[in-house]
């Protein structure tokens, strides 16, 4: 029983652990004012640039922190269309998605003759308690670093964002620019830092999943989770503890789907693979309800503007 | 200089130069990556062009692109983005399939029930977003997403029942023949049929070669119907007066929530037709295991944004679309060039579309020449 528990523990946290790097990098530039539909693509290239940098250099970490990187530089291109040409942020974000898995594959492909995914790395992200593990229930709970690091990531998010000066600045600039540019706050640059923020956070999403859970890059490794994500921030109504748990949520309902599927249960396999899904919807009727945006996300900010 | 500037601040005008910047970055990447530019592109071109057999490649290529990018569009004209179009074009190929096999009429009665049993099952995907929206305020891209991986299960559901499943095979049986939509598809296989189109070159490309159907007509005709019901009827005015601004259209005595459902459930419908032609249409006429979403409904996103949102625009954009995706492969195959350079033309022209809008105020400081800055 123990062991059944510990289990169903170590999965909700293995699969929560992408979703919630890429759901608080959301929730970041959701409050800046900036909607990011692009977390997909740049989950996408993360994960590839974390397979791929990993591989070559046989460092995890290393990679991981590309992935961060290259993330990073994708979103700038988001924050340049959405913030200095002030474009519509649905749109950039959907060209964000067809740009990243397509430069990605591209680039794929150059490096490791025509193949779609990357040679699998040798080390991996390690495991929180060595690679030789626990024994028994504790094994179970032998789960990726980066599974503490997202962990640690929302609290720390959580503090920034409502104890601290700069949170309330980014908040403020969500919510209201034109009165936060009055306050002397620089609107244009926390929002450039908020999206390149969460465009290295979503890399580091997509590097959890190639670098920890999986050993190497393939064409399906991101394959909605980054809309997986997006979903989480809405419905953890923009905060980051709440887009955590949201993630932790479905990450939950997949162990569900794993335990029962393993079970003696005569379920077939895709009417569970169903339940996450039908359930987040379950618990949004009935819970959760109306959820309001940041005033200012989605919309562009013209200085001087009325 | 007025008129040059008129003709820049068009919308068409933009949108070609946004796709002129999809290739321009295109070639860099190319050239930059080692191919030959200007080779690449040529064969690309090629690919699309040379021949009818290949035009009408490119046309069954495009169908549900644009059947499909209708649908978004008519949700976009009502300030609703749906990106739950993937799971309402999946649910569509489950109906079709499934009725497609189970019934077994005449083509008169067949054809339009399979259709049918598409746009019903992509209306009620569509319009429990809608209702979902409406109703208890839930964000319709949250519960769209829910909805896709929902579709993307039960279509697996459906195509592992051993009803439907076909063995030694990834997928189903084929619908009845007596429900394809390819243009004169029984009249080709018969002697008199082959003779007529063996004779004729062009026939002869288009037709026996590969398989046209019927989707395309419907696209266009639903293009122009689309655009007439937004643009010249009540309730069009009034879907688009609730994407305008939905606190004006309610101050008027327009039932907001009512037009969002109407809205989701048409939009779920057009995604769900763009499925039927699909499966009637195209080999092998029945839905496969996916492993992962096939990105038609997220496409059609794409033919959506290129296309502003207009009806009649999404079939340009979807033939563009479509055409890219079929000349990428023959760059593969002849230049070597992976053809995902292809995704990322089509992502940086929906790039530039983002950005095109800054164009008016450019070409208004240039057409001034600064002299009525004082102003």
């Amino acid at each position: 029983m123990l062991s059944s528990i510990t289990l169903f523990i170590g999965i909700t946290l293995m699969y929560s652990t992408p979703l919630a790097f890429a759901a608080l990098g959301g929730v970041v530039s959701e409050r800046s004012g900036v909607t990011n539909l692009g977390i997909e693509g740049m989950m996408t290239i993360g994960a590839f640039t974390g397979a791929t940098v990993g591989y070559f250099t046989g460092s995890a970490w290393g990679g991981f922190l590309a992935a961060g990187a290259a993330g990073g530089m994708i979103a700038l291109l988001h924050a340049f269309a959405s913030i200095t040409c002030r474009a519509d942020q649905t749109i950039s974000g959907i060209a964000i998605n067809l740009i990243g898995p397509g430069v990605a594959l591209f680039i794929c492909r150059i490096l490791f003759d025509g193949a779609t995914m990357t040679v699998p790395v040798t080390n991996k992200i390690p495991k929180l308690f060595g690679s030789a593990g626990g024994s028994g229930a504790l094994k179970n709970l032998n789960v990726d670093v980066t599974v503490v690091v997202a962990l640690a990531l929302a609290v720390l998010l959580r503090v920034f964002l409502y104890k601290t000066k700069w949170g309330f600045h980014i908040r403020a600039v969500g919510e209201h620019p034109a009165a936060a540019d009055t306050m002397g706050i620089h609107v244009y640059r926390i929002r450039y830092l908020c999206v390149i923020v969460s465009g290295i956070l979503a890399g580091f999403g997509g590097a959890s999943m190639t670098l920890a859970i999986i050993p190497q890059f393939t064409p399906t490794a991101i394959s909605g989770q980054g809309f997986i994500a997006l979903a989480a921030v809405i419905f953890g109504k923009w905060t980051p503890h709440g887009a955590y748990g949201a993630c932790l949520l479905f990450g939950a309902a997949q162990a569900l789907t794993v335990i029962l599927g393993g079970g003696s249960f005569q379920v077939p396999s895709e009417i569970l693979a169903m339940l996450p899904y039908v359930i987040t919807i379950i618990i949004l009727i009935l819970f959760v309800g109306r959820s309001a945006a940041p005033k200012a996300s989605g919309q562009p900010y013209e200085k001087g503007a009325r | 200089m007025d008129k040059a500037a008129k003709i820049l601040k068009k919308p068409f005008t933009m949108t070609l130069i946004a796709i002129f910047f999809g290739f321009l970055v295109a070639g860099i990447i190319l050239a930059a990556a080692g191919y030959p530019t200007f080779h690449s592109l040529s064969v690309l071109l090629q690919g699309v062009f040379s021949g009818p057999k290949h035009i009408s490649n490119v046309i069954i290529k495009s169908t549900p692109l644009i059947l499909t990018g209708i649908g978004v569009a008519f949700a976009f004209q009502t300030g609703l983005f749906n990106i739950g179009a993937e799971g309402q074009f999946i649910m569509g190929c489950v109906a079709a399939t499934t009725v497609g096999i189970v019934c077994d009429f005449p083509p008169v009665i067949q054809i339009p029930l399979v259709l049918a049993a598409g746009v019903l099952a992509g209306a009620v995907f569509g319009g429990m977003v809608g209702f979902l929206k409406a109703k208890f305020g839930i964000h319709e891209v949250l519960t769209s997403i829910m909805f896709n991986w929902i579709a993307l299960y039960f279509s697996n559901f459906i195509s592992d029942l051993k009803r439907f499943h076909k063995p030694d095979t990834m997928g189903t049986y084929a619908i009845n023949k007596s429900g394809y939509t390819m243009i004169l598809g029984s009249w080709k296989t018969t002697k008199e049929g082959k003779e007529v189109l063996v004779n004729n070159e062009f026939l002869r490309d288009t037709l026996l070669k590969t398989d046209v159907n019927a989707g395309i007509l419907a696209a266009v005709v639903l293009a122009i119907l689309v655009s007439f019901l937004l643009y010249k009827t009540t309730k069009g005015f009034e879907l688009r007066a609730v994407g305008a601004n939905r606190f004006a259209a309610e101050s008027t005595g327009i039932d907001v929530n009512k037009n969002i459902l109407h809205a989701m459930i048409i939009s779920g419908g057009i995604c769900g037709l763009a499925a039927a032609f699909y499966i009637t249409g195209n080999s092998p006429h029945g839905i496969a295991t996916l492993a992962a979403f096939e990105n038609t409904g997220f496409n059609a996103l794409g033919v959506c944004l290129i296309a502003a949102s207009s009806p009649i625009g999404c079939i340009f954009a979807g033939l563009l679309f479509g055409g890219l995706l079929y000349g990428g492969q023959s760059l593969q195959y002849e230049v070597g060039a992976p053809s995902e350079i292809i995704n990322i033309v089509i992502g940086v022209v929906v790039f530039f579309v983002a950005l095109t809008h800054i164009i008016p105020p450019l070409v208004d400081r240039f057409s001034k020449g600064g002299k009525n800055h004082a102003k």
